[in-house]
């Protein structure tokens, strides 16, 4: 799954700085292995990346990362409960189809758990629907015949399936379309969101 | 780079007078291995490579004799100059496994004691015994440590095994279509090709050497089924379908489909070159391997003193070592911290893959020996 770079970097800054020294980490639909290469050189974690297109897992491989090839919709049987101080599932929450299944795996298997997603709620996006158009912009580059994103969710939604799900919210970092960190109206202003939590 | 066959190759034979216990408990005085070796050793001896063979081959595993293209070795697609395992790198030694019919010492050698051959008196070899014996050609070679031991199937088992007996001696694991151990639907295919063999009048209990015999349609058959299971439906579907020899059934017991025609030539052929009492002692290595055994059938707990890095591969249709199998090696590597990478490759060619020249799976293994690669050029 491609996704936009810009954003991408924003996202990994930003989970970096949430992740502590020499930590374990799950990176799911690690991609070319990027984040876990960053995270190795920067804050000397250990880990594994799932993934499950040929070419990603070559490049993982090639980039010196462990990775697992696996479909995440069929869960993360095999890996044990508590076996990682992270699990990060980066840009990919709107584009799985089995959400709460892998929420629950993800808590399972990780002590803590870091989820990146794009905003519905972003006021760009509330513009295009209001002027009749499915939203395409940096954050959701695709038309709506061609998107991987299967479920459209906002900040709110998030926090309310937190609480519905007993997930303890740790830590809550908005981007605005600029990738700078914002507090005022999240839900209206913030394009990308980032969140640590645990089983609580 | 290009890639190429590395061309004209020779066995070579090294004799050990240290008696080595095995596992069955009873003692082999002197034994020897037939071994070959392809590319250079480099002068810190870091660069060594051990490929593990499965069931029916042997040391010859890249390579021809004497240019001859039918002697070409059974992984000459993965191993040469530019190839995956890559020989102007990687110092590469292919070992025929003790008890084996390719010239190391097995039951078709002569006896020292009685000078006849040891037929049924031959003991029982196991992955451990193998891992043990190349260790020892290692050492006499000077291999302290190997880069690499990579095997596919029951070579996959034998690396592995390395990893827990051996492990201040191997740097990475490459553990192919393998299993920690045999399903009860696997040991009960080897039993069916035992009996094919046991049960051949011209067998004599092992001890068909003395009477200049050879139990053929035992091995034949124990080949057939063997050579069934590696195949997937679909592939042999593609290849064979339902089509006949000639356009009309002739209602006998003839080879009339296709298929019956290739599973008997593969049988005919392999009874005239392997040796049955070797056929049955590595079906039966193949059924005891289950490092896990000593450790409670924990996984996990078996591998706790492993240090290797691993590759760890599978294919989609192989049912025999299927790729449920090698994710509990995976899993139990992971659950350890250690550094792994798993690969599921998506092949019609059920287990027979492991020897094909699939793209996406030799990308993988390439990308993985240059890793090997770097890590040795920079000691």
């Amino acid at each position: 799954m491609s996704r936009n770079n810009t954003i991408r970097r924003q996202d990994y800054q930003i989970i970096t700085e949430m992740i502590k020294d020499g930590s374990t980490v799950l990176d799911l639909g690690c991609g070319d292995g990027s984040l876990l290469l960053h995270l190795k050189q920067t804050k000397n974690v250990s880990g594994y990346g799932v993934e499950k297109d040929d070419r990603n897992v070559l490049a993982s491989l090639s980039n010196g990362i462990n990775v697992v090839q696996s479909d995440l919709e069929h869960g993360l049987e095999g890996f044990g409960a508590g076996t990682f101080d992270y699990v990060v599932l980066s840009l990919t929450l709107q584009a799985v189809h089995q959400t709460e299944a892998i929420i629950d795996e993800m808590l399972r298997v990780g002590r803590q758990v870091i989820v990146t997603f794009p905003n519905f709620g972003f006021w760009r996006h509330r513009l295009q629907i209001f002027l009749g158009q499915a939203p395409v912009s940096k954050e959701l580059p695709y038309q709506w015949y061609d998107t991987p994103n299967i479920h459209v969710l906002t900040i709110n939604d998030f926090e309310n399936f937190c609480v519905s799900h007993n997930a303890r919210i740790l830590d809550r970092v908005v981007l605005s379309e600029r990738g700078r960190p914002i507090d005022a109206i999240p839900n209206l202003m913030g394009a990308l969101a980032i969140y640590r939590f645990d089983k609580g | 780079m290009t890639r190429s066959s590395i061309g004209d190759v020779h066995p070579q034979h090294m004799v050990f007078d240290e008696p080595i216990l095995l596992q069955c408990g009873e003692t082999l005085l002197s034994y020897q291995l037939t071994f070959e070796t392809y590319g250079s050793l480099n002068e810190k001896k870091t660069n060594a490579v051990l490929v593990c063979h499965a069931l029916n081959a042997s040391h010859h595993v890249a390579g021809t004799y004497n240019g001859d293209e039918k002697t070409r070795g059974w992984w000459d697609n993965l191993v040469g100059p530019g190839r995956p395992l890559d020989t102007n790198h990687f110092f590469v030694i292919g070992v025929n496994n003790l008890g084996g019919c390719h010239g190391s010492t097995g039951p078709s050698s002569v006896n020292p004691a009685t000078t006849e051959p040891w037929g049924s008196t031959f003991p029982m070899v196991t992955v451990e015994d193998w891992v043990e014996t190349q260790a020892r050609l290692a050492t006499k070679l000077g291999i302290e440590i190997f880069a690499a031991v990579i095997g596919g199937s029951l070579g996959g088992m034998q690396a592995l095994q390395w990893t827990i007996d051996q492990p201040t001696r191997i740097k990475n694991a490459v553990i192919v279509a393998s299993a920690p151990k045999l399903s009860a639907q696997n040991i009960a295919f080897n039993e069916v090709a035992r009996q094919a063999i046991t049960l051949d009048p011209e067998f004599y209990g092992g001890d068909f050497y003395q009477q200049k015999s050879l139990p053929r349609s035992g091995l034949k058959i124990a080949r057939m089924i063997g050579h069934i299971t590696y195949l997937s439906d679909d592939a042999m579907d593609v290849k064979f379908g339902r089509s006949l020899r000639e356009d009309v059934l002739r209602f006998n017991f003839d080879t009339e489909f296709q298929i019956e025609s290739y599973l008997r030539y593969q049988g005919d052929k392999f009874a005239e070159t392997f040796d049955a009492n070797t056929y049955l002692r590595i079906t039966k290595a193949l059924d005891y391997f289950d490092p896990a055994a000593k450790h409670s059938d924990k996984l996990p707990a078996t591998l706790s003193h492993a240090q290797a890095n691993y590759l760890v591969i599978s294919f989609t249709s192989d049912w025999r070592f299927s790729p449920k199998r090698s994710r509990e090696i995976v899993d139990a590597l992971v659950a350890n911290k250690l550094n792994v990478s798993y690969g599921e490759i998506d092949s019609p060619h059920g287990h027979d893959a492991f020897l094909m020249d699939e793209p996406v799976y030799h990308d993988l293994i390439g990308a993985y020996f240059d890793r090997v690669w770097k890590e040795c050029k920079d000691e």
